[in-house]
């Protein structure tokens, strides 16, 4: 055997390894990001005077120390998500405002932030605004800003307590309480949007009070040969009847135990008796053929598509669909909340923020703070908010919700959102639990319950157990 | 997903490993250096990630924190959790339709192009079967949802031939779900195996079919006395292709189910994805994926071992 041969091969080796190394050395390295610093420390330029903000509408002017964007060029590197016009508006409107200020947006679809946000905030770019898919695992390795100092300087802690706390995340990774690592773009909400003619067709003159008056309304609509409930249910979408369950489960129990299950409170669990009658009314609506035959199959957008071609009478989803209904069946779509199960209990709703984070190590934390806070005052940003989103944009509650054009489904979402708003009723959705547990638990579950292979009991505890396994990992 | 380019390319060293010894040892080091680009390549894409993926299985990591070694965990907890384990049992469904039909399909239609329309009906027919493998899958994923949801053209042809009780949704029926995966599994699979039978056919000595009609043999005669024996070789590549289609299956069932309904589709590739990318179970998920890459190991040896024997 010649040297030279065994020079290649050793050389071979060499480079395996050295390729080996590098690969394996690199996650290694990578050490959790240490804690943030406190935000107000950096204090950033103050513009002089605000001639290019002239609507801005706090209820008092910004302090002195407020962090800004300050005069020089700024380029913001946001992460949005793909389909939602809101924030490339607000985006736009921002930089008319504040013409130092220019954007740098990416955009990607939810189901891929999902799988992509762990790596954008770790890696060398890191966004100072991205729409957070979800934020527990994400604050615990240090990688969100810490936007307490923020809140206290913006004055965001003196806002309606629900909006911040569902940002809010407690150093054992419950969340409801603890460091604020995010904020909302705006609160949407949701309910049983409502086809009028199909309604009036079943008797329907006014939204049903109690759960007893709206079964009373689908078993009407099944009688007259109309689908009750348009619902979508495919693994692809996620199983649309998360949302009725949701809604049942706040409809015949208390909110708190949801919220705490959601939170990851320490010994929280979805089974509980009321949950289980709530499951038990689900699973006789689906016997009772309330929904689709096909329901496994429809995928988000296309029951959406039925719903506005008139197929099904009610349909459980949320506000951020208001500018479709209002443009596919104008004047023909009405809104309510879950109806109690108790005449007089307050209802309940699921209303998540529309969430924008700051990377811990992002370059320009203040102008992105500023921007959220913009967001929220800021009268032109929240008609645009209104008028993209279709949701509630948060913010004081002394400020005054931007007009509607007359006739939009939106009136009708913005005041029920005023009503969970009073009654402290918001819940976040039971598929933000955790990180999986809606491809892992819910939807499979659910399907199952759809075919006849799993009732109310089984479903609770079989998404109980995978809550376990998920949290037991983490 | 590097999990089935990583297994088709080792399956394929496999299939190249005995090549001629004692070749003069100036031509063996230029050979060397000439595969030394596509060496670094293939150690910096496959190899690397695939011992990668071995190193973290034994660990706890959630992608970007640090490591925690747990030793053979992961190992167990895939074979605890009925639903990952069941996983595999689905794969191995799939392999009937991913493989067993595509290939016997193909022999069929490949001989009977040879045999019967050699022509320009044979090259359309060869076009029309490989087209599918021109088309984007996942536009083709999106299209075979309308086709098989319940408003779907599927369903109105069943209607229209008095077919209605039998119509469902099939991609959200429990039984037929993974059925009607494994039929767009044929839709996709069928041209790769029917071109490449096709030109296996092609080198076959004319003069064997000439003396078997001169015998007297039917089509069927020829295609189990002939054809199928020449194609021994082909045939092997064809199956190794598709079952590690079928076993590491991912872009077809996570278009056309995304592994519902209720896991009745899901397979290891939709699992791992799941546990890598939403839960940030890097560790868990590289311990399935070694686990399938073992199966996929254990099942293709044996293939290639029948293959390649000759009379």
């Amino acid at each position: 055997m010649s040297t030279k041969r065994r020079w290649f091969s050793l050389l071979g080796v060499l480079v395996l390894f050295s390729l080996l190394l590098a690969a394996c050395g690199a996650p290694a390295t990578t050490a959790a990001p240490t804690a943030t610093q406190a935000p107000v420390e950096t204090k950033a330029p103050v513009a002089e005077t605000s001639e290019a903000a002239p609507t801005t509408a706090p209820t008092e002017p910004p302090a002195p120390s407020v962090p800004n964007c300050g005069t020089e060029p700024v380029t913001l590197n946001a992460y949005f998500e793909t389909g939602f016009d809101l924030p490339f508006k607000l985006a736009e409107e921002f930089s008319k405002q504040y013409p130092n200020v220019t954007w740098d947006i990416k955009q990607d679809q939810f189901t891929n932030l999902i799988n992509s946000t762990p790596r954008l905030l770790s890696g060398d770019n890191p966004p100072d605004l991205i729409r957070l898919p979800t934020m527990v695992s994400f604050a615990k390795q240090g990688l969100l800003k810490d936007l307490d100092g923020y809140a206290a300087a913006f004055g965001w802690d003196k806002w309606p307590v629900p909006q911040l706390n569902q940002n809010r995340v407690a150093p054992d990774g419950t969340r409801g309480s603890g460091t604020l690592y995010a904020m909302g773009l705006n609160y949407s909400l949701t309910g049983i949007f409502y086809n009028k003619s199909l309604a009036a067709q079943i008797g329907m003159t006014e939204p049903p009070k109690t759960l007893a008056e709206f079964e009373d309304y689908l078993a009407k609509a099944k009688a007259a040969g109309l689908l009750p409930i348009m619902a979508w249910g495919s693994a692809k979408s996620g199983m649309g009847l998360a949302f009725p369950l949701q809604a049942l489960m706040a409809s015949v129990g208390p909110v708190e135990p949801i919220n705490d299950w959601i939170f990851q409170k320490p010994g929280a669990t979805i089974d509980t008796p009321s949950n289980l009658i709530a499951a038990q009314h689900l699973e006789q609506w689906i016997k009772n053929g309330y929904f689709p035959p096909d329901i496994n199959a429809i995928e988000y957008t296309d029951a959406n598509v039925r719903f506005t071609k008139g197929e099904g009478v009610f349909l459980f989803n949320g506000d951020w669909e208001n500018w479709r209904y209002d443009k596919d069946m104008p004047g023909n779509v009405g809104f309510f909340l879950m109806p109690p199960a108790e005449e007089g209990k307050p209802p309940a709703a699921m209303s998540a923020p529309l969430t924008y984070g700051i990377a811990a190590k992002a370059k320009n934390p203040d102008c992105a703070a500023f921007f959220l806070n913009w967001v929220a005052t800021n009268e032109k940003a929240r008609a645009i908010n209104v008028q993209y989103g279709g949701s509630n944009p948060g913010g004081p509650a002394d400020l005054p919700l931007p007009p509607v054009p007359e006739g939009s489904i939106t009136n009708q979402t913005l005041a029920a959102g005023a009503i969970i708003g009073k009654a402290g009723t918001a819940m976040d959705f039971i598929a933000n639990a955790t990180s999986s547990i809606f491809a892992q638990g819910w939807t499979p579950e659910l399907q199952k319950m759809v075919a006849g292979k799993q009732d109310a009991a089984g479903l609770l505890k079989a998404v109980q157990a995978e809550y376990e396994r998920e949290l037991a990992e983490q | 997903m590097t999990i089935s380019n990583s297994t088709i390319s080792t399956a394929t060293a496999i299939s190249r490993r005995s090549l001629p010894r004692r070749r003069p040892r100036r031509a063996s080091i230029i050979g060397w250096l000439f595969t030394l680009p596509a060496l670094i390549m293939y150690a910096a894409f496959v190899l690397i990630p695939l011992l990668l993926s071995v190193y973290y299985s034994f660990f706890k990591w959630d992608g970007i924190g640090p490591m925690t070694w747990v030793g053979m965990r992961n190992y167990i907890t895939v074979f605890k959790v009925p639903d990952l384990i069941g996983t595999i049992f689905n794969a191995f469904r799939l392999v009937l339709w991913f493989s067993l039909f595509p290939v016997g399909l193909g022999l069929v239609i490949a001989s009977l192009i040879h045999r019967v329309a050699p022509g320009r009906f044979g090259d359309l027919v060869r076009t029309v079967v490989f087209l599918p493998q021109v088309i984007p899958l996942v536009a083709a994923g999106i299209i075979w949802g309308w086709l098989l949801s319940l408003p779907g053209l599927v369903n109105q042809i069943l209607r229209s031939i008095g077919l209605g009780a039998i119509t469902r949704a099939w991609l959200g029926d429990f039984d037929w779900a993974l059925p009607a995966v494994g039929i767009i599994g044929i839709w996709v699979l069928l041209g790769f195996c029917t071109v490449l039978l096709l030109t296996g056919i092609s080198k076959i000595d004319p003069a064997l079919y000439e003396a078997a009609r001169i015998d007297g043999a039917s089509w069927f005669d020829e295609f189990i006395h002939v054809t199928v024996p020449l194609l021994r070789q082909e045939i092997g590549v064809c199956l190794t292709v598709t079952v590690i289609n079928a076993l590491a299956a991912f872009d077809i069932v996570y278009v056309a189910t995304g592994g519902g309904p209720g896991n009745s589709t899901a397979v290891p590739g939709i699992q791992i994805y799941i546990l890598a990318f939403t839960e940030q179970q890097i560790g868990l998920a590289s311990a399935l994926a070694v686990m399938l890459m073992i199966l996929v190991f254990v099942v293709i040896l044996p293939i290639q071992r029948l293959t390649r024997e000759t009379y």
